[in-house]
């Protein structure tokens, strides 16, 4: 809302300077958005006077023209306008001058080889009306003395930018604004002191509000004033709409625009005479159209509140108009609406047809209900005082009546939602300053609500009233105290922070990424997921939720190679989605890492990351989060994205739950189609959902302390297997054979190649023997040697290598 | 007697040279060897006049114990001076660089979260969450804002379906909602996570981070929130004073509505908070709305308190002087590097949020 401090004048009284204003708008919520100087600079746009136009040498259309600024001073100003014509007087902007519309600054130029020193203005450029076909024309009679003379009135107020919350329908209008902060101790309130209209005249078209459900408007005020002249708006109401940012048109648009910024009331004026019979308001039926104001056709909903005649519809009520009942400047006769729109309707239709217009912003916020007549009494003496006529009666049609809200209101409420008290004195004359009629009723007060403010419903709301006007800086502070019933994370959340901090700790940087992504790199990893479509993205490639954290790191991870970074190891930690519904979402760990380890360096062998490296991160990662690595259970069954030789997943138990990661390297098709250039790609991702909490607090988890000091003894086994007999399995064959004695298994080599047998390969174990109770005899020792060799090639079919 | 000083200065002499190991332990069997000079000599003793005797002993024992020193220090001097010359040549340029390492970083989003955290942890918050994914009702409807209300205008939502039931939620609010449809008050959580809206430029973006606070008991009032709101700030931004301005405002979700500025200057190029006479709005808050409290059925005549929500990659931006918004989401290595924290650095209240 732009309002400037002297057309709040018109409604407050005070003599307070322009920054207490906008401090006192701030504090009682009213906030101020920016203050611009529109004037600044005005000054140096000048009435000026063309004495002599040449055709332009080197153009057609231009014409070079000496122009008297006035103080006997001519200038060469190129202009390309035909109306530019020798005697006529016009605005001249000189080099410096920065003008209105398009904000440029002017410079002295060539145009076509001829030295321009300045501009003639259009009224477009000057933001002065729409008129951009030729330069202003002022008319001799009233600028001849005044050649070489700022064409502006000076010392226009600053423009003041407000946020009006939704709630405020009432401070759309200047007088609401004033009479807020009259409640706040700025200045006082003026009365009202408009005339209501006393006339004979009958308002002769008849209106009708059709009764029907749904009907969007409830009453409908016209009046009717005939035998006008419409005319271009006096220099003081020009100045008003302009002061505040506002093109004036002509006298009759600009009084009802004045109107609605003055007092919030929006206004519609017809041309009587173009409407048909006599008005019906209506829904409309599908199909409907019409032209509206903006030049645009709307085809219309079934339900839509129209304005219509016999010929159909003239306009979308308390939206916009319609063309063919618009006024013009030959208008005679004027209908003048001033109605109530349910703003639930007005919302709905807006939103359905994408239309906004001042209008419509007002009504979907709530007009008062009341001020209909108030609304027409303005406009109707306006015009007559301007473009003459007469004004008819006014008539009011509607299908309900307006009854103010009814509030009781205890005092002592106060106290007890701010923390602070005033008295109810204090409070009385606050609310009645906003217009509230008040009742003592023993320990109550009975408050009606005015009819402007929508937004007051219940108790709270007079709470809000008085703790707004009295000031929030009267709000104590209450110091919170240190104190802790309950813990601030849950298991599941710590377990969160873990993970996340256990994987950065492994040297990957964490990253976050949007939730959605695009779809071409999310199909590489949705897998047999479902794609999840935004309705409304805000780009096509922006366009799914992610159905893995894959799909935006592979993206990421191209960037950063293109950026010429070569190792790198980034993760998230988030959700992703497998529904599009509330819960259908996972939370995950996925790390990506691509390039080498040690590359370049004078001491270690550089070499490409390879898939025990993530395993490692990952087990470690599950290890520090406090899972038992002796417990998990590995395979090599991997989604699609993995390269199927050099992957695995992991249990957390070979009871094969749930998977608690996949680990590997991204597939190499995928890094081909991607075009990802690196010497290797490898990922993981770990599953917080699958990840069970221990029934037990790990402090609560640890075993008895048991160590032995006998004598431990450590033998080195070598079998040779079948290729396809995995290492885990092994071990798990020796690590059972007795799990008191064996203490510990290590795997130090692992051969295929010459000296083994084709598809067979050799596995060398190093297995340490220690018992709890004695120290071992060779005889004990040579015993579970036996077993072990026994035991292994009778269930894995390994041979004992010698 | 002559005879035994002459041994010993014989082997003196002969242990002033330049000798090897070798040569000093050859030197010393052929003292002290089964057979060696001085060996003979006490196995002589018996054969000495008794009236020699003694004198003879003491000599000797002191000749051996003169004898069998100098022989120790020799050898240890032989061998310092090999491990010298050994160390001479291990010498390695220790100016050289260490094995490689890899060093990773926390966003400064999450840091931030666990910051906040910390700090409402002390003054008995808990922290709860809430899907990404919300239905109509718990971000709007539930929440006051009923369709057609204006104030939808204000949340540029992204809908996941054409009847508009399910969304990405435009904020953490609807986590009050479940919490409350969840438990039984009294309340105090915060909830911290990702919110989403349809904006995007420099300094929106489509996905953001807040912070939800709702406190709710019997007698929870505006000063409370005042209370509670100070301490965060002073506290978040580790500064013993600061300067916050409370301005009326609306949202549907609360009434009275606040608005929360805190004073900042710009020094030297660098924004200094707490200080300063210009304005920056960091969180909207208010007393939770009657008719919020009756949708999750709680009887507003016996409860009530204030919620919170406070943006927080603009508090990391603040905090840590990140200019620019959308480098949060941009992933690039550098920019990771440079704003990241170290896994290790885990926001504690006893030693100090930051470091």
């Amino acid at each position: 809302m732009k309002i400037t401090y002297d057309w709040l004048k018109d409604h407050l009284k005070t003599s307070a300077k322009e920054d207490k204003l906008l401090e006192k708008l701030t504090d009682i919520g009213l906030e101020v958005e920016s203050i611009e100087n529109l004037s600044e600079g005005l000054d140096l746009f000048k009435v000026a006077k063309i004495i002599k136009t040449e055709k332009h040498p080197n153009a057609d259309r231009l014409k070079v023209c000496d122009v008297d600024v006035g103080n006997k001073e001519i200038k060469k100003v190129v202009c390309g306008a035909p109306n530019a014509r020798e005697g006529l007087l016009t605005v001249y902007a000189p080099p410096g001058a920065i003008i209105p519309k398009n904000k440029t600054k002017l410079v002295v130029a060539k145009i076509r080889d001829v030295t321009s020193y300045g501009m003639l203005c259009s009224e477009s450029e000057l933001n002065l009306s729409d008129e951009s076909d030729g330069i202003t024309e002022l008319s001799l009679s009233k600028y001849a003395k005044n050649i070489g003379k700022s064409y502006f009135s000076k010392a226009s107020s600053n423009l003041i930018d407000l946020s009006i919350t939704p709630n405020r329908p009432d401070c759309l209008g200047v007088r609401g604004i004033a009479r807020d902060l009259s409640a706040a101790g700025f200045g006082n309130l003026k009365p009202e002191k408009d005339k209501k209209i006393k006339s004979n005249k009958k308002q002769t078209l008849k209106v009708k509000i059709t009764k029907e459900k749904n009907q969007g408007c409830l009453s409908f005020g016209s009046c009717l004033i005939t035998n006008v002249t419409n005319t271009e708006s006096p220099q003081w109401l020009k100045d008003k709409l302009i002061s505040i940012g506002q093109k004036p048109i002509s006298a009759i648009v600009d009084i009802t625009n004045y109107v609605m910024i003055d007092i919030n009331r929006p206004l519609h004026a017809y041309d009587s005479d173009k409407i048909d019979k006599g008005i019906i308001v209506r829904n409309s039926k599908s199909g409907e159209e019409f032209t509206a104001l903006d030049n645009k056709n709307y085809k219309l909903d079934d339900g839509m509140c129209v304005i219509s005649d016999n010929k159909g519809v003239l306009g979308l009520g308390g939206i916009i108009g319609g063309t063919r009942s618009g006024t013009e400047l030959d208008t005679k006769n004027v209908l003048l609406e001033s109605a109530y729109f349910d703003p639930r309707s007005i919302r709905k239709t807006a939103k359905k047809l994408n239309i906004d217009t001042d209008a419509k912003f007002r009504f979907e916020r709530g007009i008062d209900q009341l001020s209909i007549e108030d609304g027409l009494n303005k406009a109707a003496f306006l015009i007559k005082e301007i473009c003459g006529g007469e004004i008819s009666k006014i008539d009011i049609q509607k299908i309900e009546s307006y009854k103010n809200k009814v509030i009781k209101f205890e005092p002592k409420t106060f106290e007890k939602i701010t923390g602070f008290k005033i008295s109810t004195k204090e409070m009385t004359i606050i609310l009645e300053k906003l217009g509230f009629k008040l009742k003592k009723e023993k320990k109550l007060i009975k408050l009606s609500v005015p009819s402007w403010r929508p937004d007051i419903v219940q108790k709270i709301d007079i709470v809000e009233e008085l703790v707004r006007i009295s000031g929030y800086e009267k709000i104590k502070i209450e110091n919170p105290i240190k104190e802790r019933s309950k813990n601030t994370l849950n298991p599941t959340q710590k377990l969160f922070h873990f993970l996340q901090r256990a994987v950065a700790s492994k040297g990957y940087l964490e990253v976050i990424t949007w939730s959605f992504t695009d779809s071409k790199f999310n199909d590489h990893f949705k897998e047999t997921s479902k794609e999840i479509k935004i309705v409304n993205p805000i780009s096509s490639e922006l366009g799914v939720l992610r159905n893995s954290i894959f799909s935006n790191l592979v993206m990421y991870i191209i960037k950063n190679l293109d950026r010429g970074i070569k190792d790198l190891s980034i993760f998230e930690i988030g959700p992703i989605f497998y529904g599009s519904k509330p819960g259908e979402q996972n939370t995950v760990v996925c790390g990506l890492s691509a390039g080498k380890n040690s590359r370049l360096s004078w001491i270690e062998k550089e070499r490409n990351i390879d898939v025990f490296d993530i395993k490692k991160d990952v087990i470690q990662t599950l290890v520090e989060a406090g899972y038992h690595s002796e417990k998990f259970y590995i395979d090599d069954e991997s989604p699609n994205y993995y390269h199927p030789g050099k992957s695995g997943r992991i249990f957390l138990n070979k009871g094969k739950d749930e998977v608690a990661a996949y680990f590997g390297e991204i597939h190499p098709n995928i890094i081909k189609t991607l075009d990802i250039k690196t010497e290797c790609l490898l990922g993981f991702e770990i599953f917080l959902e699958n990840l069970k909490l221990p029934k037990k607090p790990l402090k609560d988890q640890k075993t008895k302390y048991l160590v032995s000091d006998f004598q431990k003894s450590e033998r080195d086994f070598a079998f040779v297997v079948d290729r396809k007999v995995n290492v885990q399995d092994l071990v798990s064959v020796i690590s059972s054979i007795d799990k008191t004695l064996i203490s510990n298994i290590k795997v130090f080599d692992v051969y295929e190649g010459d000296n083994i047998p084709e598809n067979q390969k050799s596995i060398a174990l190093s297995v340490t023997i220690q018992s709890l109770e004695k120290t071992l005899t060779d005889n004990d020792l040579e015993k579970i040697n036996n077993l072990i060799i026994e035991t292994v090639q009778n269930k894995t079919g390994a041979k004992i290598r010698t | 007697m002559s005879e035994l000083k002459n041994i010993r200065d014989q082997f003196i002499s002969k242990l002033e040279n330049d000798l090897s190991i070798d040569q000093v332990n050859e030197v010393k069997t052929e003292l002290f060897g089964k057979n060696g000079l001085i060996s003979l000599k006490f196995k002589s003793l018996g054969s000495i006049p008794e009236t020699d005797r003694k004198k003879f002993a003491s000599d000797l024992n002191q000749a051996k114990n003169e004898l069998q020193n100098l022989i120790t220090s020799k050898i240890n001097e032989i061998e310092a001076k090999k491990i010298n010359e050994k160390l001479e040549k291990e010498k390695v340029d220790i100016t050289l660089p260490e094995r490689p390492f890899v060093r990773g970083k926390i966003h400064p989003v999450s840091q931030t979260i666990d910051e906040i955290s910390s700090i409402f942890s002390e003054i008995g918050f808990s922290v709860e969450e809430g899907p990404d994914v919300e239905n109509e009702y718990n971000n709007f409807t539930a929440l006051n804002t009923p369709d057609n209300h204006p104030a939808r205008d204000m949340h540029d939502t992204f809908y996941l379906d054409e009847n508009k039931e399910f969304l990405l939620r435009t904020h953490t609010s609807p986590v009050q909602i479940r919490t409350m449809l969840k438990d039984k008050p009294p309340f105090k959580i915060i909830a911290p996570g990702r919110t989403y809206r349809s904006d995007s430029d420099q300094t929106h973006a489509p996905m953001f981070h807040q912070v939800e606070g709702l406190h709710i008991d019997t007698n929870i009032n505006m000063g409370h929130l005042k209370g509670c709101l100070n301490y965060f700030i002073k506290e978040f931004f580790e500064v013993k004073k600061i300067k916050m301005r409370f301005r009326p405002s609306h949202f549907p979700f609360t009434e009275p509505s606040a608005e929360v500025d805190i004073g900042y200057e710009i020094k030297d190029g660098k924004i200094i908070i707490g200080e300063g006479d210009k304005w920056l709005e960091i969180l909207g808050c208010g007393m939770v709305h009657p008719n919020v409290l009756r949708n999750v059925k709680v009887d507003p005549s016996k409860y009530q308190g204030y919620a919170f929500g406070i943006g927080i990659d603009r508090l990391a931006m603040l905090k840590y002087g990140i200019n620019d918004l959308r480098a949060f989401f941009d992933c690039d290595y550098r920019w990771l590097n440079h704003f990241g924290f170290d896994p290790l650095d885990v926001p504690s209240n006893y030693r100090g949020l930051s470091r």
